[in-house]
């Protein structure tokens, strides 16, 4: 209880902690424990800025996420790259609406990154209700499974990771 | 084989920059502007990147740094200015 | 060895810089033009980044992490911008080009 009181939100001290090492490029003592000491007292003093607990399911999953996003903005890149080359006037773009399953909030905003990030597609904007997503695709052949696509590959390990606790 | 790929690599980002100067002069709507000046602070790190690669020096890091958060900064308050007609509330 | 991995990264990423810039440049419309900028400069300055990393690791015989942190700030950045200008685009009304298909999408939000 006591440990819970001392470090509100573990993940975001973390985050920190490595930030201010990587800023000073080191692994000097000094800086370990300064860092430490910010760490603590930034989560702290800017708790009533942080309302909603963040609490990962499975970190396993989160990682293959993570390994499966890296692998397709490379793809993406080299389609968008070949699209943006060749000829654009056969480019079809289209508006998408993709009716989200997922309602974490931490869960919408990392879909809508990773989508803006991966093939052809960048999140636009989310309806007031939090329940779909406007897309826009560069080249859209079939909208629907380009839906299917992103709901299989994205929604789902986020929707795993990031169920309320 | 850096010494002779880095100047390549110079010409082929300050072509980059020019595009997109272009895009940010020509417009021809706002968004448009706000996207091109994205595009140009993207290129001045990468520029900066590749100059601390041909001096040999870590020095410019920082700058780039500042320039990712600033430009981050910037491409959102005039996103949310057009938003909300208002620039910050 | 390394120098060419170093020399591949630099121009990679200087390539991929110039192609997001093209997009930019010779693309009809705004939301088209945005997909440009957005996923080829991340991946572009991504690499010169990884460049910059390996370089000075190896040549200061020192880990040189610090890169590290431009890139994942731009990773996580690039996006959140792109989907405020669209949004701020889809706000003010901007016409899209004419063989856009789901355009009556955009009016409920």
């Amino acid at each position: 209880m006591m440990l819970k009181k001392l470090f509100p939100h573990p993940i975001l001290m973390l985050v920190l902690w490595a930030t201010w090492l990587l800023l000073h490029n080191s692994l000097a003592p000094g800086h370990i424990v300064l860092g430490f000491i910010l760490a603590t007292f930034i989560p702290w003093l800017t708790s009533g800025f942080w309302p909603e607990k963040i609490c990962l399911q499975k970190p396993l999953t989160l990682f293959k996420f993570l390994g499966v996003v890296l692998w397709d903005m490379l793809v993406a890149n080299f389609t968008v790259a070949k699209l943006i080359l060749g000829k654009n006037e056969h480019l079809q773009p289209s508006f998408i609406c993709i009716e989200l399953d997922i309602t974490s909030p931490v869960g919408i905003s990392l879909l809508a990154n990773t989508i803006s990030l991966t093939p052809g597609t960048v999140s636009c904007d989310l309806s007031a209700d939090h329940r779909q997503l406007l897309v826009h695709g560069l080249h859209i052949k079939d909208a629907q499974a380009t839906i299917n696509e992103i709901k299989k590959r994205y929604e789902k390990p986020l929707m795993e990771v990031f169920t309320s606790c | 084989m850096l010494a002779t790929v880095l100047p390549i690599a110079f010409a082929l980002v300050s072509l980059a920059f020019v595009l997109s100067l272009v895009r940010f002069i020509k417009g021809p709507d706002l968004p448009d502007r706000i996207l091109a000046l994205d595009t140009l602070y993207i290129n001045a790190i990468a520029l900066l990147i590749l100059l601390g690669l041909y001096l040999g020096s870590a020095l410019y890091f920082e700058a780039a740094l500042l320039i990712a958060v600033m430009g981050f900064v910037g491409t959102v308050a005039l996103s949310k200015y057009l938003l909300r007609g208002d620039i910050m509330e | 060895m390394l120098e060419w991995i170093l020399a591949l990264l630099v121009l990679i990423g200087a390539f991929f810089t110039l192609v997001g810039s093209i997009g930019l440049y010779k693309l009809p419309d705004f939301f088209m033009r945005l997909h440009g900028p957005t996923k080829a400069t991340t991946l572009g300055v991504g690499a010169i980044l990884l460049a910059s990393a390996l370089y000075f690791t190896f040549i200061t015989e020192q880990t040189s992490l610090h890169e590290v942190l431009v890139t994942i700030f731009l990773f996580i950045t690039a996006p959140v911008s792109a989907h405020l200008m669209a949004k701020a685009a889809l706000h003010i009304k901007l016409k899209q080009i004419e063989r856009t298909q789901n355009v009556s999408e955009t009016e409920r939000f």
